[in-house]
This record gives structure tokens, C-alpha cells and sequence, in this order.
């Protein structure tokens, strides 16, 4: 039960600041299937699926533009995706957070979020915010109305500051230590506890 | 102070605390498939780890395999190269393999159970969000991300922050034609999509308790569309002696050694819960979705709701739906024509499920507008309904019996649906494209309501097509 004693090293980077300008996609329970249809899940590797994201709302089925936000040119470059209510539900499957990420996108603002869907992108290095409806609204409006203003997140704070105004957000607990301490992928940290493993593992008496 | 059985399950498998307070917990099995496990492989290489627990991991192809001919090479060149990768890479890391042809491969939520591989008490983890299914044995049982596919490929273990428990009873008995799909399907609608985020869902109450394993699966599987990470059932005599004989459970003594041990995983009868909510069987109709969630549903006997009784982002959201599913405001949902039939997947697609449909349909037939099919979840599913006979049934009914696979339920593979054709489905999710047409229309039932709806060519009830008043159900 006891926390390991020594230092674990980081093999990621921190992340307690990221500023970048924001696009908001309206919507409560988006789902991953509208994240990244199905038809795109056919892939060995993540790699190419950053031009798929939200693809049945950006193109029609002849693939021409829709227009979507995330299409217009004022948008370019946005890199908080702003979001409504259980954003991310449905699915377990990576290929949704691997496409934002991909996209370029680097922090969800969102009312709430699916919890296999925020665990996903915890891994990946992209925080998942909590922000208050209200809050939420100002944000999105002020993000429509003048693309190029400039969210700054701050992860210690658990603060966004947008057009002077600062809002504050929450994060679960573990999250936040992770971004801060750069072991949000946890994969060196599970691999210290080997011999504790192997221990468990002859001891479970079962299966 | 009692505990709950995902107390003790997590107890049990607990290795220690990380330094950012999550947990390292122990996973007993892991399930993997095609579609999100060949990455994290990749992901491994990159990093030069083996597979460490390579005989506790086991694997099958389900999503994108086609259900006509499964001859390899498939005909999609991209469903071939992700199979091909796969093959490599159990081959390499010495995971046992459930491929095509082998009698045991099919949608890894049915074959887990029905070859003895999920068990009481077990930490069970897959990427695949219907993981939940394995709840039913009284798991914890956690669809995963890939990059935790790679996490337990290398360490068996999960970065974990616990749960709460909600315990949902649904007592009473329920009225003829009402199942467990409806069961759920109301369960979801009453807590709403996000519901259960953050919780487990423990199943109890009388219902439950009645319930065979295949219908407490259906169940559980669907835990996740009410936002709940995992599902479970208690362990009883029902688990015990659906798993006594199976492929892979112990026999003699050492299957009474581990029903002992398995019995005790139950929670306590004093075990303290988080949250509960109680549900009255008699408030269970059968149900169908009318939107674009699980959470989005009604009773047969209900019309679709009006956003202009709503207000802000719900009427949003409800006029969105509506209008997705070409639907009208205050419309009722039964007579709503339908296009395609579907029967299958891992919440409808066991031996039961068929045989129950069977019952009713021989004899009738399917309408001709409508194209109806039948997917059973595993080959072991398929030898036993066709020991039965009751592809023949299915066929003579004017169903395509398939082969089996995910099929429809993701429309992975070639089985999808065309323009904008609405499908009574058996599987779990109506999300906007999901049944492989981006303007695609589903609408999720239990499998006896996709009958009705098939021969009668629109969204009916399946008491009154099959007079199922007065039987029990
Ligand atoms: S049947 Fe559907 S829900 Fe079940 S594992 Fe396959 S794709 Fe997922």
C-alpha cells in the first residue's frame, strides 16, 4: 500500500502552462464514434489520424468541406478544444484522443468528461479541464467572437485566463500531480513495481 | 463493516500505491483483438519490453472481420494487414490465439465466458469499453485504452484510481416480454448517459438475481452506456454452475476448491455502498431508443419527446436527435418503418438470445422491405444454434444467418448500413454513424422487439406480435 520510496525518474515532460488560442465544438455527450468513425479505426499505428477527427461533421460523404469550425481559417492553429457535457463517452478506444492529439490539440476544456475517455488522454498528455457551465459559456462566446484570443492554462493554479478574465477549472487530484510531476503516462512507474508484481502474481492463489 | 465485492476484488489484486496516489492494481486476464491491441505492440517494440505475463493474456478477432466469407486473405486489404499483425505478434509474444476456424473465436466478450476464462473475483481488463460484460461473474472487469493494452502487456498492471460503488436493485418480476436488455436499456434512462461516471455498478435485487448468466451479461455489458466504468453481479449458484464443464474451468475437487473461494468474493451482507438506487420491475416496459444515446429512450407505448417542452442545451440536444432520426415531435415511437434488422453482438448475440427469437419467429416471416440478420457472437454460438437448428428457423424466417463477428454493431466490416436506412438493432450503441453510414439511423431493442420490428416492418411490440401476455417471459 505504501507509495515506492525512491525518486522515479521523468521520462516526460512537465506540464503546468500551456497558452494557445481556443475552438469550441457544441454538444453535450459527444461521443467517440463522432470523435473518429469507425471506419477509421482500420490502422496498425495512430499515426495517421489526425485529418479524420470529427470527419463526418467536417465533410459530406463525398468529401467536401462542411465548413466545420474546425476547418475555418480564423481557427487555424487552435490548440484548446472547448467542449459541453460528457464529452468523450462511448468507446474505449484510444484512436479518439490519439486523433486530437494528432490534430494538435493539447487541453480540453469540457463541463464533464467519460472516464475511460479522460484516463486516455491523461496518458497522452493532454489535460482534461473541468470548467463551470457559465464559465464555460463567456469562454466559448469570447472564442467565437475573436478566434485569435489567447487561453493561458495553469495547471498548478487549475486556472484558465482568457481576455483578462480568469476562470477556474478542476482536475481530478492524480491528473494534476501527473501533469505536474511529467508521469502522466505511468508506464515507467507500473514497470518499478516488477518484483512487487511478480510477487502478487505468485501469491493470488487462483487463475 | 462489510465489504462490497469490488472492495475485496480490488483488495486482492492491489499492488501497491503510486507516487501520484493512483493504484498499481493486478490484472488476472487480459482479452485482446484486432482493432486497439497491433499499436500497442508497436508501442513496445519502440520501447524493447516483452510480454510479461504472456499466459495470462488471450486473443481473438472480432471488429472488422467479415461475416460472409472469412476466407483469408479478406477482401479489404486494410482488415487484412491489421489480422496479419496480430497473428505476427501472438505468435512472437507467445499469446494464445482463438483465429478463425478454430471453433472458439468470436466477439472476445462472448468467448471469454463461454470457454471459462472469465471467472469470479478476477481483475479483468480489455480495449474494448463492453469489457463490463465480465462483470456478470462478479469482476471487475475495465475496458482500457491502448495505451494501457501496452501497460498490462508490460506489467500486467493498471494505473488506477478507485471507484465508487453504486448498488442498483431492480426487484419485482418482470412482466412477459420485458428482458434484460429492457432492463438495462431503463436503467440507463432513468440515471442518464453519465450517471454512473465514477462509479462501478453493483446489479442485485430479486431480477438480477433470477437472471441466467447470459442474461446478466447483457447487463452488465451495458454499464458503460450509462457511464459506468465497470458492472457486476454477485456470484451465486447460477455463476457456478454455468461455469462447472467449461473448456477452461478446473474439475473434481478443484472446482469445489474454487467455488469456495469464489463464493466468498460476494459482498457482504453488511458491505456499505456509496450510493444505491432501487428499481421497481413493474415500471419496465419494453424499451427502445428514439435518439442518438442509450439514454435517449421510451417505452413501446410512448411517443418521442417535444423540445419545445424543454429548455437551454436539453431542447438543444433533443431537437438535434429528432431531427437526425427524421422523427417528429410527440410521434409515437411504434409504426416508425424500418429498413434493416439486426441480431447480434456482445450485449445480444449468445446462444440464448437466439434460441428465444427463434421460439417466436418460426413460422412467421420477416417483411419484405426489410433486410434482416442474424450474427451469432462466436463460433461456439453457431455449432450450437446450428445443432439446434435454428439457423434454419432464422433463414426459413427470411434472415441471413452469418458468420460470426462484431458485424453491425460497428459496421467494421463489410455489414453496414446504407444512406440514411434505420436498423432495430440488438446491439448497444445508436450513436450518430455507428452502424456504418454516416447518416445511418439505429435503434436499440432487445432482441425479441428486433423480430416483431422485422416482421412487421416497423418499430413494434413484441407482446403483441407474438401475444406474449399472460406467458411468462
Ligand atoms: S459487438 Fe459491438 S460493442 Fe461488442 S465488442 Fe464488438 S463492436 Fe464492441
Amino acid at each position: 500500500m505504501s507509495p515506492a520510496a525512491r525518486p522515479v525518474p521523468t521520462s516526460h515532460p512537465v506540464i503546468t502552462k500551456l497558452l494557445g488560442t481556443g475552438i469550441y465544438v457544441q454538444g453535450n455527450d459527444i461521443d467517440t464514434d463522432r470523435i473518429i468513425p469507425a471506419r477509421f479505426l482500420k490502422c496498425v499505428t495512430f499515426d495517421e489520424l489526425g485529418p479524420a477527427l470529427f470527419y463526418d461533421q467536417r465533410f459530406t460523404e463525398t468529401g467536401d468541406s462542411k465548413h466545420h469550425l474546425l476547418d475555418a481559417p480564423c481557427h487555424k492553429g487552435a490548440e484548446i478544444l472547448i467542449a459541453d457535457n460528457n464529452f468523450g463517452c462511448g468507446s474505449s478506444r484510444e484512436h479518439a484522443p490519439q486523433a486530437i492529439h494528432k490534430f494538435g490539440i493539447k487541453a480540453i476544456i469540457a463541463g464533464s468528461f467519460a472516464e475511460i475517455f479522460q484516463g486516455n488522454c491523461t496518458t497522452l498528455g493532454i489535460p482534461c479541464l473541468v470548467m463551470a457551465e457559465e464559465a464555460r459559456k463567456e469562454i466559448a462566446k469570447t472564442v467565437l467572437d475573436t478566434p485569435d484570443a489567447e487561453l493561458l492554462i495553469d495547471i498548478e493554479k487549475m486556472q484558465v485566463t482568457c481576455a483578462n478574465n480568469v476562470y477556474s477549472v478542476m482536475m481530478k487530484a492524480s491528473s494534476r500531480q501527473a501533469f505536474m510531476a511529467g508521469t502522466y503516462d505511468p508506464l515507467e512507474h507500473l514497470l518499478d513495481g516488477m518484483e512487487d508484481i511478480r510477487r502478487k502474481a505468485r501469491r493470488l492463489g487462483y487463475a | 463493516m462489510g465489504k462490497s465485492l469490488y472492495q475485496k476484488v480490488w483488495d486482492k489484486h492491489l499492488v501497491r500505491q503510486l507516487d501520484n496516489g493512483q493504484y498499481q492494481l493486478f490484472m488476472a486476464l487480459h482479452l485482446i483483438h484486432e482493432v486497439t491491441s497491433p499499436q500497442a505492440f508497436g508501442m513496445l517494440k519502440e520501447r524493447g519490453l516483452k510480454v510479461a505475463f504472456p499466459d495470462r493474456t488471450y486473443a481473438t478477432v472480432d471488429h472488422i472481420i467479415p461475416t460472409d466469407n472469412q476466407a483469408r486473405p479478406f477482401a479489404d486489404d486494410m482488415a487484412e494487414k491489421m489480422i496479419q499483425f496480430l497473428d505476427e505478434a501472438v505468435a512472437e509474444h507467445g499469446i494464445e490465439y482463438f483465429p478463425p476456424g478454430s471453433g472458439a473465436q468470436g466477439i472476445v466478450h462472448v468467448v471469454g465466458p463461454e470457454l471459462g476464462l472469465t471467472q469470479p473475483g478476477m481483475t479483468i481488463c480489455c480495449g474494448d469499453s463492453h469489457t463490463a460484460t465480465h462483470g456478470a461473474f462478479g469482476c471487475i472487469a475495465l475496458g482500457i485504452g491502448t495505451s494501457q493494452v501496452r501497460d498490462v502487456l508490460a506489467t500486467q498492471t493498471l494505473a488506477m484510481d478507485p471507484l465508487k460503488v453504486r448498488r442498483i436493485r431492480v426487484e419485482g418480476m418482470l412482466s412477459p416480454g420485458v428482458t434484460a436488455k429492457d432492463v438495462i436499456l431503463h436503467i440507463i434512462r432513468v440515471s442518464g448517459v453519465k450517471g454512473g461516471v465514477g462509479y462501478a455498478y453493483e446489479y442485485a435485487g430479486s431480477v438480477i438475481e433470477n437472471m441466467t448468466m447470459e442474461e446478466r451479461m447483457t447487463v452488465c455489458n451495458m454499464s458503460i452506456e450509462g457511464g459506468a466504468r465497470c458492472g457486476y453481479v454477485n456470484p451465486d449458484e447460477t455463476t457456478f454452475e454455468y461455469l462447472r464443464g467449461r473448456e477452461r474451468v478446473p474439475t473434481g475437487d478443484e472446482f469445489d476448491a474454487a467455488v469456495a473461494i469464489w463464493r466468498d468474493f460476494a459482498s457482504d451482507a453488511d458491505a456499505v455502498f456509496d450510493d444505491e438506487l432501487v428499481i421497481d420491475a413493474d415500471d419496465i416496459m419494453p424499451t427502445v431508443t428514439w435518439g442518438i444515446t442509450p439514454g435517449q429512450a421510451i417505452s413501446i407505448d410512448e411517443s418521442v419527446p417535444n423540445p419545445d417542452q424543454m429548455q437551454g442545451l436539453e431542447k438543444h440536444h433533443v431537437t438535434d436527435a429528432l431531427q437526425y432520426m427524421h422523427l417528429e415531435a410527440d410521434m409515437p415511437i411504434k409504426g416508425t418503418r424500418i429498413d434493416v434488422a439486426f441480431i447480434g453482438s456482445c450485449t445480444n448475440g449468445r446462444l440464448s438470445d437466439f434460441e428465444l427469437v427463434a421460439g417466436y419467429i418460426k413460422g412467421r416471416e420477416v417483411a419484405p422491405s426489410v433486410r434482416a440478420i442474424a450474427v451469432p457472437g462466436s463460433e461456439k454460438v453457431d455449432s450450437a444454434a446450428r445443432a439446434k437448428n435454428l439457423h434454419t428457423i432464422f433463414e426459413e424466417a427470411g434472415f441471413e444467418w452469418r458468420k460470426p463477428g462484431c458485424s453491425m454493431c460497428l459496421a467494421m466490416n463489410p455489414d453496414k448500413l446504407i444512406g440514411d436506412q434505420i436498423c432495430a438493432s440488438s446491439s448497444n450503441r445508436n450513436f450518430i454513424g455507428r452502424q456504418g453510414s454516416p447518416t445511418g439511423r439505429t435503434i436499440l431493442m432487445s432482441p425479441i422487439m428486433v423480430a416483431a420490428a422485422a416482421i412487421e416492418g416497423k418499430v413494434a411490440d413484441a407482446r403483441e406480435v407474438f401475444h406474449l401476455s399472460g406467458q411468462t417471459s
